[in-house]
């Protein structure tokens, strides 16, 4: 069986390029000013409400946290910590990865070539499972039919479709514009994209320069080096998820509260 | 007695499910033009004159009015369709409000250019010879769903078919198309599959 299943890997390694995309988030540079929630959610279609300030019924794909030294005046800093999804890749050839592992619709997939974390809005029939394995919030449930103000869905971007309501949305890594790339590269008779040509909307967005994105095995990347920069860690990396969204901060406190639930505070670079 | 009962039931029913359910299910609609894939075909040359790439890789699809303008300004013949055509959607400025078979559901991403350019596959594997066709063929849809009856196929027994297989060649020699293949997730699936392409669910969703 494993046997097998080694098989069936390989021949899907043997076709096309292997990409490994994610995405390295400079914490020191990020000011939360919030723009790249703003192009996430213009860029993939996400619907507001009324009110969009109840965070417990708004829907964010990219979500900005803000988290304090807890010291007092004049020693108070604040780090903010913008969140996408880090489309886990788990460990061995299973691809471990939570959302996917207990979807009972196949509604969302791990992409053998590109290492994104799909999800499949018609086929998810809001079962939410994943919701409550995904161990970094990322995943929202539309509770409502997307609306718009009159004219806006003229604004709506035609290479995402929208979601309806009792589905779950997440980030995508503006999976369309790797899509888009593709159709370029094939139109100029290539299968390799660019690095410049698959680009997220937030990294795009980000004034600061704070993201970063590209294929993290590529050495001709951004991300290839950036990931292991001192100071580089990922979030609850000791479950095993083995994310592909990296963070670097060169202040001890942050750090120390990113490896809280490693038990070994303030050690820092963590991934294996 | 009870077996001539059961075949009797089993007529009917088979009746009703292949021929009279579709009738119900699927609403018909024509054309704005009755266009001649052949006449334009002859004049214009491959499929790629009208339906061309676009220089970022992407495809146009059904040419907008601007094509036609260019040589249909005026008339340059006698045909009624022609006729129409400059009075109703030429002279007025009016986009022609062409009924899409293949349109796929918001959910779908079709790269044409990964198909044709990549794995150089010939348009009527998909399409049909819809170039040889005279005539538009009345374009169906779910009445349900709204989606064009090319995408479930058109033969109600769920076997995928051909685009040839349909095509039919009446008494005076014109060739109608009567369906193209059918573009079904499971009809890209069992291809992809085949060829061993990537078959993650956001090679073809978006």
């Amino acid at each position: 069986m494993s046997e097998q299943h080694h098989e069936a890997h390989k021949h899907h390694e043997g076709h096309g390029t292997k990409y490994k995309y994610g995405m390295v988030i400079d914490l020191d540079k990020c000011t939360g000013c919030g723009a790249c929630m703003v192009a996430c959610m213009a860029e993939n279609n996400i619907s507001f409400r009324k009110d969009n300030s109840d965070k417990l019924l708004s829907n964010y794909w990219m979500r900005v946290y803000k988290i304090s030294n807890g010291l007092p005046f004049p020693d108070t800093e604040i780090c903010y910590i913008p969140r996408p999804c880090m489309h886990c890749e788990g460990h061995g050839h299973h691809h471990h990865t939570p959302c996917v592992s207990v979807c009972p619709a196949v509604a969302t997939d791990y992409d053998q070539e590109t290492g994104i974390v799909s999800q499949i809005y018609t086929r998810c029939f809001g079962c939410r499972y994943c919701m409550a394995a995904c161990p970094y919030h990322v995943r929202v449930f539309n509770w409502w039919d997307p609306k718009w103000p009159e004219g806006m869905e003229k604004y709506l971007s035609p290479d995402v479709s929208v979601r309806m309501r009792g589905v779950v949305e997440k980030c995508s890594f503006c999976n369309h514009r790797l899509q888009r790339a593709r159709n370029k590269a094939y139109a100029e008779e290539r299968r390799e994209i660019h690095e410049d040509e698959y680009q997220t909307a937030c990294t795009q967005a980000c004034p600061a320069g704070a993201i970063t994105f590209g294929d993290l095995q590529n050495p001709e990347h951004e991300v290839h080096k950036l990931k292991d920069s001192p100071g580089a860690f990922r979030l609850l990396e000791k479950l095993g998820t083995n994310p592909k969204v990296y963070y670097v901060s060169s202040r001890a406190w942050v750090l120390k509260a990113a490896d809280v639930y490693i038990g070994e505070e303030g050690k820092g670079v963590t991934h294996p | 007695m009870p077996l001539a009962g059961f075949s009797a039931g089993l007529v009917v029913c088979l009746f009703v499910g292949w021929l009279v359910f579709p009738q119900i299910l699927y609403s018909e609609k024509t054309q704005p033009i009755d266009f001649s894939h052949k006449l334009h075909v002859d004049e214009v040359g491959e499929c790629d004159g009208c339906h061309y790439f676009r220089e970022d890789g992407s495809f146009s699809g059904i040419p907008r009015l601007a094509s036609c303008v260019e040589c249909h300004e005026e008339a340059v013949g006698e045909h009624p369709e022609e006729a129409k055509l400059v009075a109703e959607y030429v002279k007025p400025g009016k986009e022609i409000p062409w009924l899409v078979y293949a349109r796929q559901p918001d959910c779908v991403y079709f790269s044409h250019a990964a198909h044709v350019k990549m794995a150089e596959l010939d348009c009527v594997i998909c399409h049909g010879p819809i170039g040889d066709s005279d005539h538009t063929r009345p374009y169906q849809y779910n009445l349900i769903t709204g989606y064009s009856r090319d995408i479930w196929g058109w033969n109600i027994a769920g076997m995928s078919k051909n685009a040839w297989d349909y095509s039919q060649t009446d008494e005076s020699g014109e060739v109608h198309i009567d369906s193209p293949a059918r573009m079904k997730m499971d009809d890209c699936a069992i291809c992809h599959e085949e060829k061993g392409t990537n078959d993650g669910c956001f090679v073809c969703h978006k």
